[in-house]
């Protein structure tokens, strides 16, 4: 460790070691728990010097202003569950954990039940604040992809789960937020309400900005009921053919039925898939909550029973949710056997595909080329996600190979793009991302560096970690 | 008209097809305010641009002449947002009204920003399709315009605003780069920031929005009660039970008085109170919730209740509320709109502080809100004939938005800051929030050109970027900006 070499104020500026200790012993000045690291610490493989646990958004200002003192690079890390989403930090002085964090009366949420509202600090695990609200039949209606993960996390990478076809996602449900900036300015935007247009919403800005901008410190939220009751509509699609069938090879498009359940008047809460590319038989499953889930599903049942009937054309399988035209030619509105209604969702639902991901956003009515486009590569890949609100996230095994890796993220962007499809790597070791490219164009590049510029002009927070180097 | 606007005209001229510039000072004078009458300001200049191209030209021109530009839509808002500058050049959408693509199969349109927020729907109505947001001017307010203030509606409670239905924006950005802002681009969310920012950070030229399926059922209620207290009641039992009504409104006594004056409305006789309760979505849905929402209206002492049977009635009921701002006309020679925020269980408590507020300044307010969100509009009533009535309204206006902060709420809820509340931000945001905003403001605009004294109340300077430096930035390495 640099501490152990001999320093003195003259020297201050040369060499690892005096500045190191002057900055260490600074940093512990600040009242808040700050150790020397391990080689556990390390964020994606960059070691940091030094682990801070700050209690208190004002322990965070002041470990960020003797960070910005000494030029140190500050990475804030939650359950350290999605290290390997973003790209490394091109430096990591210190390491922020955000799990000691409570609010200002000392507890970690602060439950508003009569305005279904809650305050939150970002350490508090996901699944903890789930339980606590429940305990009052309320929840954040948002899905956490990887348990253990906190709040600040999910926050920080935007991650959402199959509920966003209803609900949003965090962007949607966060009201007010509190941040500490690079030079330990803290800030707050928003408020304790729902419906609130004063100024700037620094929320959104701070929701998938990985830590680039400064640390999340708190968040407010808006909250649902938990619904009455909840039924998964789940059902197994016929496996693609080699060639023929259809323009996509499914001989029904996975997405132009998510597409025609996205419009039925059942009002699903999700649809999401689950795939195993080239030639798996694609699983597709509908949530459908609240009161009167049980006709709903029944509903639903139909209308996936009918689309299997109909099979390719996905004009055929719109027109069955009501279009207006009646029922599609051919269309018989019963359940079929494979079609099963049950009370708990699948065992892959909600979960990652794998621990390579890549993340496939496109207009819905490109879903079923997308897929295809993923089977043409060859490759066994697990795709998994909201098929109507068309976000997919395909697992690639750990050892693919970097090359082989390339060609598949280039190869699948290239397909989709002229579809208005992105696929950008999610969470993938560094040597594996590295030739491919994690991000995939970034349209307003340079408004975000600008953005960067402006909140952390010394590109001391997480730098490097977000799309464009940002 | 100064000489550098003078220059300006004759190069907007050059850029924009015939007809476009406006100079002439009486039709300039058309343009002085916007839904916000009390703050006039006649522009220097108005252009009538028809294409984002045409813009990105006007401000550029505005930009090497140092002029600042205010957007302009239908001119409807109600904070002074689009209050033009006598120093600057006002940019009216009302020439780009084309609806650009409907694209029911992945369940959006795009639009430009001159459109009625109700010609959306109105285009696709007929395929079962609407879009959500609906400010109260839904009639006449543009997309453009409602990008700009975040317009919500009676039905945000439940469906969000306009921030949560934009999923793309073409922007115009101060220096006149037109840039597009994707909700499925990778990095910040940008478009996020965008929405909502009253024009200070661009001027948007295009909208991709998002199309809702028209809901299966629709039962819309007016539950009358003696007083405000037993309506507050039900909507607490309500929200409580676990419903989340598409909308829910409330109307006080005077309110209702108004509404009657003006539109004949034929609420129950002898309301203190209504609520209009609008449930919607799958129709076992929506039935097991009415029925819920009756037998609570009555638990809690309604008198009368009424249910629409279809969209006459619906209409029928809606009439009375949605002429309230209006309809205060009839009992009072002047008024203000407020809009304040709370959080809903705060809303007895200052509803109570509202009536001291009127009784110790011999002020009438009649109170319209949207109660499943807590967002108030109390109209203070006052006579502009009688002196110093106006100020005393003025200080009733504003004490209501000091009770909402107090109470943890918000100075705005969807009129916007705008000219008109800029003063108020301070109190509800410290300098330090105020100056991290400003951080957004100068990444986009670091010359402050775009919309300039709205939303943040004293001016700021950009400067240049402090801290440490690291070689050239990549910006200006590659010619794309200059370090201000």
């Amino acid at each position: 460790m640099a501490a152990s070499h001999p320093s003195g104020p003259r020297d201050a500026s040369h060499g690892p070691g005096a500045p190191a200790t002057a900055a260490g012993d600074a940093l512990r000045a600040t009242g808040a728990a700050v150790r020397d690291a391990d080689p556990g610490d390390a964020v994606a493989g960059v070691a940091p010097r030094w682990v801070a646990s700050p209690a208190s958004t004002e322990e965070v200002a002041a470990l960020m202003r003797v960070s910005a003192g000494y030029d140190l690079a500050v990475v804030p890390v939650g359950g350290g569950t999605k290290q390997a989403w973003g790209d490394p930090p091109q430096r990591c002085d210190l390491v922020v954990g955000t799990s000691s964090l409570v609010l200002g009366g000392g507890s970690a949420v602060e439950h508003s039940c009569g305005d279904l509202v809650a305050r939150v600090s970002a350490g508090l695990p996901f699944d903890v604040l789930q339980s606590a609200l429940a305990a009052s039949g309320q929840e954040l209606a948002l899905d956490g992809p990887v348990p253990g993960g906190t709040v600040g996390g999910m926050l920080a990478t935007a991650a959402a789960g199959p509920r966003r076809l209803r609900y949003g996602t965090a962007r949607d449900l966060l009201i007010g937020i509190t941040v500490v900036l690079a030079d330990g300015t803290v800030a707050r935007s928003g408020g304790k309400v729902v419906k609130n247009v004063a100024g700037y919403d620094l929320g959104k800005l701070f929701t998938g900005s990985y830590g680039t901008l400064g640390i999340i410190t708190e968040a407010v939220f808006r909250l649902h009921p938990v619904p009455p009751a909840r039924r998964w509509v789940t059902t197994a699609l016929p496996a693609p053919a080699a060639a023929g069938e259809s323009a996509t090879g499914f001989p029904v498009g996975p997405g132009a039925l998510a597409t025609a359940l996205a419009a039925s008047q059942a009002e699903p809460s999700a649809v999401e898939l689950d795939w195993l590319a080239p030639s798996g038989a694609p699983a597709l499953s509908v949530l459908v909550e609240g009161t009167a889930a049980g006709d709903r599903a029944e509903t639903v049942r139909g209308l996936v029973g009918s689309g299997r009937a109909t099979g390719v054309r996905a004009e055929a399988v719109r027109d069955l949710a009501g279009g207006g035209d009646g029922p599609a030619p051919g269309g018989r509105v019963e359940a079929v056997p494979e079609t099963a209604v049950t009370r708990q969702a699948p065992g892959w639902w909600g979960a990652p595909p794998g621990e390579v991901l890549l993340e496939l956003r496109i207009p819905p009515s490109g879903v079923d080329r997308a897929l295809s486009a993923v089977a043409g590569r060859g490759l066994p890949a697990r795709v998994r996600g909201s098929l109507a609100s068309a976000v997919l996230q395909i697992a690639l095994p750990g050892e693919v190979g970097a090359a082989a890796f390339a060609a598949f993220v280039s190869g699948v962007r290239a397909d989709v793009a002229p579809l208005g499809g992105r696929l950008t790597v999610l969470a993938a070791p560094a040597e594996l991302a590295r030739l491919a490219g994690r991000w995939g164009p970034v349209a307003a590049l340079p408004l975000m560096r600008r953005v960067k510029e402006r909140f952390d002009p010394g590109r001391r927070m997480s730098p490097g970690r977000m799309a464009g180097g940002l | 008209m100064t000489e550098t606007l003078d220059e300006l005209a004759r190069r907007l001229a050059g850029v924009l097809p015939p007809g476009a510039v406006i100079t002439d000072p009486v039709r300039l004078r058309t343009y002085e305010c916007d839904g916000l009458t009390h703050h006039r300001a006649v522009p220097g200049i108005v252009v009538l641009p028809g294409s984002a191209e045409q813009i990105a030209a006007v401000v550029k021109l505005c930009g090497e002449y140092g002029v600042p530009f205010v957007a302009r839509g239908a001119g409807t808002g109600l904070s002074g947002g689009a209050l033009p500058r006598t120093d600057g050049v006002l940019v009216v959408t009302s020439k780009m009204r084309r609806i650009l693509q409907i694209d029911l199969a992945n369940r959006r349109a795009v639009v430009e920003p001159g459109v009625s927020n109700l010609a959306i729907t109105e285009a696709v109505r007929e395929h079962g399709y609407y879009y959500a947001p609906d400010p109260s001017s839904q009639q006449v307010c543009t997309i453009g315009g409602n990008v700009a203030e975040n317009s919500g509606g009676a039905h945000c409670l439940k469906y969000g605003f306009t921030v949560n239905h934009v999923l793309a924006l073409e922007i115009v950005t101060p220096d006149g780069d037109i840039v597009t802002l994707d909700a499925d681009d990778p990095g910040y969310d940008l478009l996020g920031a965008f929405v909502g920012s009253e024009g200070t950070l661009g001027i948007t030229t295009k909208v991709t929005v998002r199309l809702s399926r028209t809901p299966e059922s629709v039962t819309t209620l007016l539950a009358a009660f003696r007083d405000i207290e037993q309506g507050g009641q039900a909507v607490s039992a309500i929200i409580g039970g676990g419903i989340v009504p598409a909308a829910i409104e409330m109307m006080d006594a005077l309110a209702i008085e108004a509404a009657e004056a003006a539109v004949a409305c034929a609420y129950p006789e002898g309301a203190g109170a209504v609520l209009i309760v609008e449930l919607d979505g799958p129709a076992a849905e929506v039935a097991h919730q009415f029925a819920e929402v009756e037998r609570v209206c009555r638990a809690v002492g309604a008198f009368e209740l009424r249910t629409a049977a279809g969209p006459e009635e619906r209409a029928a009921i809606w009439k009375g509320r949605k002429s309230a701002f209006a309809a205060v006309g009839r009992i009072s020679p002047a008024y203000i709109v407020q809009d304040g925020v709370v959080p809903r269980t705060a809303l007895p408590e200052v509803l109570a502080g509202i009536d001291r507020l009127s009784a110790e300044h011999g002020i009438r307010v009649a109170n319209v809100f949207h109660a499943g969100d807590g967002n108030l509009h109390p109209l203070v009533l006052f006579d502009d004939a009688e002196p110093g009535a106006g100020e005393r309204a003025e200080a009733v206006s504003g004490r209501i938005l000091d009770l909402c902060i107090e109470h943890g709420g918000s100075i705005t809820g969807e009129h916007g800051v705008g000219v008109d509340k800029s003063r108020y931000m301070p109190k509800m945001f410290t300098d330090d929030d105020l100056d991290t905003m400003q951080l957004v403001r100068c990444a986009f605009d670091p010359r402050g050109l775009s919309n300039p004294g709205k939303v943040f109340p004293t001016p700021r300077l950009c400067g240049e970027v402090p801290g440490v430096r690291r070689g050239v930035h990549p910006l200006v390495e590659s010619g794309r900006a200059e370090q201000f």
